[in-house]
């Protein structure tokens, strides 16, 4: 790119921040722009005779009960000024920081739209980061800390996490094999002994081809040729000839056929089969045109949203 | 050992599971078959987590290109670790209150929460939203109607793109006749998606339900051993 259309570019863009800036700033001063606000609910709890905890007012409760105090967040438009003057919402300074956390780095991410640059790597650093962490947090306290620990150390997970599981079972030995499959499965970012994470991977590959070959069996292969069974004379409710829909029983009875006859390469396509098979492909390249239509209205979707959020949530302008 | 072990696990771990769909007896293994299966899950998405922080450690420490965003990538990930498995900002179960771990680890307010709030869902939809200029850039310059079938799929594209906006109502309004309303991209829509598309997606569905079944056969019968590896 040459210097002089380097330098207009910037200008264009020093122009563009200016203009938001200026709009950011008169917006925040007419409104709540950028501002999160809650309203609290106490909650308070006071152990009875029994030794159970039961709810109680939290106006009334003592130094031995146990009291919290939780969130919800206002919407604007649900956000009037006697909530604000008489206290019963507050401006919440974690949640309006993640708002605009959340408007850069949603402009971080759209900054891409104008080439590679600092602060789209920046973003893709952190969802990357963040993504893998999240993850890894919902499989431990989804799976591994009731499923495996909580067969092993029963005792221990329900006064620990889940005061709710039943122990009674007692420890159960054999939950010892998956944690060994597991210790085995990491044994691949060792330097040597790698090859052990292969049993693992077995028991994946052998699960889910079991799991699978059913599964598909069932839910597709059954499932489909069930629906595609269908009778190609319809009546109406009255009994009469129903030319609609006797005409889209036929066509989807040929499509269907004719879409796997093209898929079935056993015989060669000539004659009437390879005819047949063109007709499959004609409905076939329909498919593909729906898949792709929906596909991008699905992303447009989002984008509205993104956009809806900036302009919304974020600046309150619409 | 290297090779015979794990033919051995696989297959026996397969037959358990196809076993336990026709016994009654066995439907149990199969259950328990299925939560191993999970929790080895876990134990995958733990050596993919690890195996990211080895990458970008390496790449830390040889100081190559770009190795700043790698640190941001390893402090995001243990921060995000650190907030969860801590349960930070997490209130007791209100059925347990006396139990201060027993809450929910998403729960409203939470650390948990604010990340996957504020850092994933902006970041995650505002990539997927992207796809859209991309998609359609990409549509725009690739989409010619050459032939009958490029003609067909960029004809139904065209309809369900507009079909799925007010555009496909708007288009019509006024001068269309009532007995010609089928023709409307709205009503068109709804009649590929109904029809062609139900065809099409179903011959696929069932192609791709055979060869499921097939490969997982192979597997089963140890015909397919390529998740051995080579030596």
């Amino acid at each position: 790119m040459s210097e002089s259309k380097q330098q207009s570019n910037g200008l264009i863009w020093a122009v563009v921040f200016i203009i938001g800036a200026i709009m950011l700033v008169w917006s925040m001063s007419t409104s709540r722009t950028g501002q999160v606000w809650v309203t609290a609910e106490q909650h308070a709890f006071v152990q009875n005779a029994d030794g159970d905890w039961a709810k109680t007012d939290a106006a009334s409760a003592t130094s031995n009960d146990i009291a919290w105090t939780s969130y919800s967040s206002v919407p604007d438009n649900e956000l009037t000024d006697e909530m604000i003057s008489s206290g019963d919402a507050k401006m919440s300074w974690s949640r309006t920081i993640g708002l605009w956390l959340s408007a850069i780095f949603t402009l971080f991410i759209l900054s891409f739209l104008v080439g590679d640059n600092p602060a789209y790597k920046f973003a893709e650093a952190m969802v990357v980061g963040t993504s893998a962490g999240y993850v890894m947090v919902i499989g431990l306290w989804d799976v591994f800390v009731p499923n495996l620990l909580g067969k092993l150390f029963p005792v221990m997970v329900q006064n620990w996490a889940l005061p709710g599981m039943d122990a009674s079972v007692g420890t159960q030995l054999l939950y010892i094999i998956p944690a060994i499959l597991i210790v085995m499965l990491l044994m691949q970012l060792m330097p040597a002994g790698g090859w052990i994470s292969r049993w693992p991977i077995a028991f994946f590959i052998g699960i889910t081809a079991g799991y699978r070959m059913i599964g598909y069996v069932e839910a597709d292969l059954v499932a489909q040729i069930k629906a595609a069974i269908i009778p190609l004379y319809e009546t109406g409710a009255d009994g009469t000839f129903a030319i609609w829909d006797t005409m889209n029983a036929c066509i989807l009875t040929i499509a269907t056929l004719s879409a796997m006859v093209y898929f079935f390469f056993s015989i060669e396509h000539k004659g009437f089969v390879g005819k047949t098979a063109r007709l499959g492909i004609w409905f076939l390249m329909i498919t593909f045109g729906a898949s792709f239509g929906y596909t991008v209205m699905g992303r447009i979707a989002l984008l509205a949203q993104r956009l809806e959020f900036l302009f919304g949530d974020w600046l309150h302008l619409i | 050992m290297k090779r015979f072990v794990p033919l051995v696990i696989a297959i026996v771990a397969g037959f358990v599971l196809l076993i336990a769909n026709f016994i009654p007896y066995a439907e149990g293994w199969g259950l328990t078959a299925q939560e191993w299966f999970n929790i080895l899950a876990v134990g995958a998405m733990v050596l993919g987590g690890g195996n990211l922080i080895k990458l970008q450690l390496m790449k830390i420490s040889s100081k190559k290109a770009g190795w700043g965003y790698a640190a941001v990538t390893v402090v995001c990930f243990f921060a995000a670790i650190f907030i969860g498995m801590g349960k930070f900002g997490v209130h007791p179960n209100e059925l347990y209150p006396n139990y201060a771990w027993s809450g929910y680890y998403l729960e409203e307010g939470s650390g948990m929460w604010w990340i996957y709030q504020h850092m994933i869902v902006p970041l995650t939809s505002t990539m997927f939203a992207m796809l859209a200029f991309y998609v359609a850039t990409a549509a725009f310059r690739a989409f010619r109607a050459k032939n009958t079938e490029a003609t067909l799929l960029l004809v139904t594209a065209g309809i369900v793109l507009l079909g799925r906006t007010y555009a496909g109502v708007w288009l019509f309004e006024g001068w269309l006749p009532d007995w010609l309303l089928w023709l409307r991209f709205d009503n068109l829509t709804v009649w590929i998606m109904d029809v062609p598309n139900t065809a099409g997606t179903r011959a696929i569905t069932i192609g791709i339900a055979l060869g499921v079944v097939a490969t997982s056969l192979r597997i089963l019968l140890g015909v397919d051993r390529s998740y051995l590896g080579q030596d």
